[in-house]
Parts: structure tokens; C-alpha cells; sequence
């Protein structure tokens, strides 16, 4: 006994080079739907990861454009203006505050850096108020400066590597020509922190001539609190500007979604062209096969039968071009990433793309769907075909 | 001929066809009587009408005209009522085995998985035969793993009997089944239609050019211009 299955499969087989080709066309248009769901996912994910990363919810900054200030704090920039320093108490005493922590960040050229020199930004902190709102930093290496007016200094885990110092290696602020003692270096977290050289803050103010001024207040905000209330309040107090990261996430995600609509739109342009190529494909077959479909009908198959053994043939090469299309995608997620990293101005740290076995299941249902829906007419006009016509078509007499 | 019941009858069975505003008819009133187990032949020039009328037998096509029996039971009933294709097969898959001159093997498939073909669609309950029995009744019973590809055209005609055959059918169209064959090859596969109508009471319809090989029927019919001009005796 020979089944249904294992008639179409074999048929697929007959002309190898052009099922093959008609795969390989459905494979990449279901690599284009993996990558591209999955990357909406991971960078939503990696986003939200980067903010709560932050440990703070708001941040209070000098007025300017609101977005630009906070991408930059997102990439470890600074805003270019300045608040007091004394705005922070007001802030901290809000019954709706669960606390702040105030920086100050200042750049510097570094003449050694890169080829050609670089700019080298430290993060002038308060080591209590930031360590209590980062729970999450772990030290590799020493721990947090002692004081906030010496002259000390602890390292993301990318910048200790890149600048190849241990704990009790001395680090040269350029242009300020003072030496700083490496008191500790961080675990890796994922974050921009990673990347970050943190100085007491007294001592960032004092070096760079900014007593009393700092750029950034971060805000934790009380857990039953309500962000938007306080948000008005905040914008009560002169010259500032409230950086609600909710609100960013929000901004990046809609011009991230404008992005994914013009990709999504091009996914479905591959996905239609290899829908009219399997359909071109299994027509061809049909016609190909027009005497032997005819006979097959002679020896007792129903139009059903018919219709069943050539829509098999079409979801076999769709099911087999989606798995195939997922394997692409798991192997070159990597690939994708440093494309779409390529691409984006902003692109949050950690992986970009995420791919989990829902995403995979609907990626082969919608693929597998996909497939009956162009097998229905070849299959319809095969289950037409009358066996007559199929034999009149060689033999007369 | 084996002398038993009635197989198949007809009665004044015609099929006419239009080409443009020409009427061609190419099967005229044909009557005729054909047992269980019998051998017949159906021989005439190309355009004779003798394949139009061996579909009308075998069922493949509706008749305009005239009524064909099977063991008794009208299938057309003369009153130019077209049966649907779906009912055709039904009837086909049922009491008719076909067997052509170009064989129709299914070339991805094994000499076995070709045989046992038609049981995918339909099992006749209680008369399925068993595949590898009837490949060793044709002598290819070596070949079964072989693809179609692989064999002569003998070879490949055995196969397409053994495929006719699983589902055990009363009655076997064989339309020009030598036609691809050489001399000894052809002869072979005649012997093997005889000797299933001798000793399995299959009746075998055989529509050929050649004379000679038709000539070895119980009966024979020479058509002409879509009439039997000698009736078989």
C-alpha cells in the first residue's frame, strides 16, 4: 500500500531542480517574516531591558528637545545644559519620589584614542544615591568609590577591558592631566553602563569649574505613584524639562513600527512572489502530468483524490521552505543583527532579534497556510481533468 | 469464451460529435452481447470508431444515444441522460480494469507502488489481490523495486496488468495494449489476456491493428465507419 503522502512526495522529487528553486523562494520569504517579527520583539524587549536597566523612570534635565537629551543619556551622552545642583532637594522631598540620584557628565578629547583621537565621557555620580537605584550592578572587581571628593574611579566591564586596568591601576583624565586610582570595576551587564567611567561627583565638578551644577537628575518613582501627576509637578519647577523614559520607549517603538511597516511591506511583496511561484510550479506539474492524472482517474481516483495529491504537493514544498526559512533564521540571526545595528541610529544593547517557538510556530502556520491557499487552484484544476481527455490526447483509432 | 452469464450489453449504442457545424458519428448503433469471460477483439482502419466505442464500454464517456448493461443493470439507459464524471469513476473503479498502449506507469513510483496504485484510491471490499502474488503470476516479480524507467516495454505492460488487475475487475479494456511492443513481446502479452479470461473469468475486451494478434479472441469484430461490419461469431 502506497499513500497519498508518499505519491506527492515523490512527485516533488521528479523535477528536483524546480521544486528546490520553488523552496529556496519560500525559505527567504519566511527568513524575512522570522527576522523581521522576531527583531520587533527582541528590540522592544531590549529596549525595555536598557530602561529598567537605568534604574530611574524620569529624569529631570535642562530645557531642550526631550528626545535627543534622552537617547543620548540611553547611549551614555550627557544634555549640553545645566541645572543646579539645589533643584534636587525639592525633588527628592516629593512625597511621590522614592528617590534621586544626580549627575554630572562631562567629555573630554582624548588624543590617544582611536587613530585620530576621541571623545572620552565620565559620569560624575553620588556613589550612595546611584548604587541604591542600581541594585543590579555587581562588582567584578573592588567596589565603589568611598567618598564623593577623591580622586577615584570605577569601570564599566567594557571600559576596564578596553583600557586594560585592574583594581589600583592608575586611569589620566586627558586634558585635565589628573590621575585617577581604579577602586573598582563592574561585572558586565548589558547595559550602556558596560561602557561607562564613573567618578565621584564632587570631584567631576571641582575638575571640570561646575560647582553646584549637575546635567541629570534620575527619578525613581514610587511604585503606587502616579508618573503623570508628578511629571506636571516637576514641570512646575524653572528651566527644566521632564524625560519620562516610558515616553521614549513609546517615541523609539513608533519609529521603529514605521520602519517594520515599510519591511513588513516588502516581506509581503517576497512572500506574494513565492506564493505565484508555487503556483506556477505546481500548474506546470499539472499540465506536465495531464495524461497521467487523467489515467489515475481511470484506475478509480475521485476529483477529490486528485485535488488531495496535488494540494499535498503544495503544502509539502511550503512546510518544507518555512522550516528551512526558520533554520536560516535561527543560524543568521546574528547576521541579521549587525545588519539592523548597521542601519538604526539608536539601537538598544543586548540581542535584537527574538526568536521563541511561538514566533516559529505561527511563522510555519502562516507559511503552511499560505501554501494551501496557492495550491487550491492547481489542485481544483487537476480534480477537473477527465480521463478521456487525458487518453484522447495521445491515442486515436 | 467460457459460455457463462451476460458481462456486458448493448443496445443500439451510439456517440456523435460536433466539429464546427459538422455532426460526425462515431459509433453507430452498435448491439452487442459480451460474456464473463470471454476474449474479444475490436480491429478497422484508424477512425473506425473502434476506441470511441471501447471508451463507451469501458465507461469512460457517455453514449448520445442507445443503452449499455452491466451484468444486467442498465448503466445508460437510453434516455440521454449524462452521467457525471464522479459517477463514471464510481462505476469504473468498481468493474473495469484498463490497460493501454502506452502503459502510464507512474515513473517516481516503484514497479510494487505502481501495482498497488488504484488500492489508494479504492480497496473493492473483499477483492483486493495481493500484489506481489500477481507480479509473480505476470513473471516480474524480480522488477518490484525497480522503477518504470528501468524496464522494457514488456516488462512494463506486465506491470500495468498486474496494476489493472488489484482491484480484481470483472471486465479488462485493453485498448491497442501492443502497440509499443515488438513481435515476441506482443504475442506474450496476448497469451497473458487469454489466459486471464480463460482461467481467472476476466472478461477482456482488446481493441488492435493487428490482425493476426486479435485474431487469438474468442471473438472478433472488425469495425468500419463506426458500425461493426463483422460481427464477431
Amino acid at each position: 500500500m502506497i499513500t497519498k503522502f508518499q505519491v506527492a512526495y515523490k512527485n516533488l522529487l521528479r523535477k528536483k531542480i524546480r521544486s528546490l528553486l520553488t523552496l529556496v523562494g519560500i525559505a527567504l520569504s519566511a527568513w524575512v517574516l522570522v527576522s523581521l517579527l522576531g527583531f520587533n520583539r527582541g528590540f522592544e524587549a531590549a529596549l525595555n531591558r536598557d530602561i529598567d536597566n537605568m534604574g530611574f523612570q524620569m529624569m529631570l534635565m535642562a530645557k531642550g528637545c526631550p528626545y535627543e537629551a534622552a537617547t543620548m543619556m540611553l547611549q551614555g551622552g550627557t544634555g549640553l545644559k545645566y541645572l543646579p545642583e539645589a533643584i534636587g532637594d525639592s525633588v527628592g522631598e516629593d512625597p511621590d519620589v522614592e528617590g534621586i540620584t544626580p549627575m554630572l557628565m562631562q567629555a573630554v578629547f582624548d588624543p590617544d584614542k582611536g587613530e585620530s583621537g576621541g571623545i572620552s565621557a565620565y559620569l560624575g555620580v553620588e556613589p550612595r544615591s546611584y548604587a541604591a537605584m542600581k541594585t543590579f550592578l555587581k562588582f567584578r572587581q573592588g567596589g565603589w568609590f568611598e567618598r564623593n571628593d577623591v580622586h577615584e574611579a570605577v569601570m564599566g566591564y567594557e571600559a576596564a577591558e578596553l583600557e586594560q586596568r585592574e583594581v589600583g591601576d592608575l586611569i589620566l583624565i586627558p586634558e585635565k592631566n589628573v590621575e585617577f586610582t581604579v577602586v573598582g570595576i563592574l561585572e558586565r551587564t548589558g547595559t550602556q553602563d558596560d561602557g561607562t567611567i564613573f567618578l565621584p561627583l564632587r570631584t567631576v565638578q571641582r575638575l571640570f569649574g561646575k560647582d553646584g551644577e549637575i546635567t541629570t537628575i534620575g527619578i525613581k518613582v514610587k511604585k503606587d505613584a502616579d508618573p503623570s501627576r508628578l511629571e506636571d509637578k516637576l514641570y512646575e519647577l524653572p528651566d527644566v524639562q521632564v524625560v519620562s523614559l516610558a515616553q521614549v520607549k513609546q517615541t523609539i517603538m513608533s519609529l521603529v513600527s514605521t520602519a517594520k511597516v515599510l519591511v513588513l511591506s516588502i516581506a509581503i511583496i517576497a512572500i506574494v512572489i513565492a506564493m505565484v511561484g508555487v503556483v506556477n510550479t505546481i500548474l506546470m506539474s499539472v499540465h506536465e502530468r495531464f495524461q497521467e492524472i487523467g489515467i489515475l482517474k481511470t484506475i478509480g481516483a475521485m476529483p477529490g483524490d486528485i485535488f488531495q495529491l496535488v494540494w499535498m504537493e503544495t503544502l509539502l514544498l511550503c512546510a518544507a521552505g518555512g522550516v528551512l526559512g526558520v533554520a536560516l533564521s535561527l543560524v543568521l540571526s546574528r547576521l541579521t543583527e549587525w545588519v539592523i545595528r548597521g542601519v538604526l541610529p539608536y539601537a538598544p544593547k543586548g540581542g535584537l532579534v527574538l526568536i521563541d517557538m511561538n514566533l516559529i510556530l505561527f511563522t510555519l502556520g502562516a507559511i503552511s497556510a499560505i501554501g494551501l491557499l496557492s495550491g487550491l487552484y492547481p489542485a481544483w484544476k487537476a480534480g477537473r481533468i477527465r480521463p478521456l481527455e487525458a487518453i484522447r490526447s495521445e491515442v486515436g483509432g | 469464451m467460457s459460455g457463462n452469464g451476460v458481462a456486458l450489453e448493448t443496445i443500439g449504442l451510439s456517440k456523435h460529435y460536433r466539429r464546427g457545424s459538422e455532426e460526425i458519428a462515431a459509433v453507430r448503433e452498435v448491439s452487442l452481447t459480451l460474456h464473463q469471460g470471454e476474449f474479444v477483439s475490436f480491429t478497422g482502419p484508424s477512425g473506425s470508431g473502434k476506441t470511441t466505442l471501447v471508451h463507451l464500454l469501458g465507461c469512460l464517456d457517455n453514449p448520445t444515444s442507445g443503452e449499455l448493461l452491466l451484468r444486467g443493470r442498465p448503466i445508460f439507459s437510453g434516455n440521454g441522460r449524462q452521467l457525471s464524471e464522479r459517477r463514471l469513476t464510481e462505476i469504473r473503479r468498481e468493474t473495469f480494469g484498463y490497460i493501454f498502449q502506452n502503459f502510464y506507469l507512474i515513473p517516481t513510483l516503484t514497479v510494487l507502488e505502481n501495482v498497488v496504485l488504484p488500492l489508494t484510491f479504492h480497496r473493492k471490499p473483499g477483492a483486493g489481490r495481493d500484489a506481489a502474488e500477481l507480479l509473480k503470476l505476470l513473471g516480474i516479480d524480480h522488477r518490484r523495486n525497480h522503477l518504470p524507467g528501468m524496464l522494457s516495454g514488456g516488462e512494463m505492460q506486465r506491470v500495468a496488468i498486474a496494476r489493472a488487475l488489484i482491484n480484481a475487475p470483472e471486465i479488462l479494456l485493453a485498448d491497442e495494449p501492443t502497440g509499443n511492443l515488438d513481435t515476441k513481446r506482443s504475442a506474450e502479452i496476448v497469451r497473458i489476456l487469454k489466459d486471464l479470461s480463460r482461467e481467472a473469468g476476466v472478461t477482456v475486451i482488446m481493441v488492435s491493428h493487428n490482425l493476426e494478434l486479435a485474431g487469438q479472441a474468442d471473438r472478433q469484430f472488425e469495425m468500419r465507419d463506426g458500425g461493426i461490419r463483422k460481427p464477431g461469431i
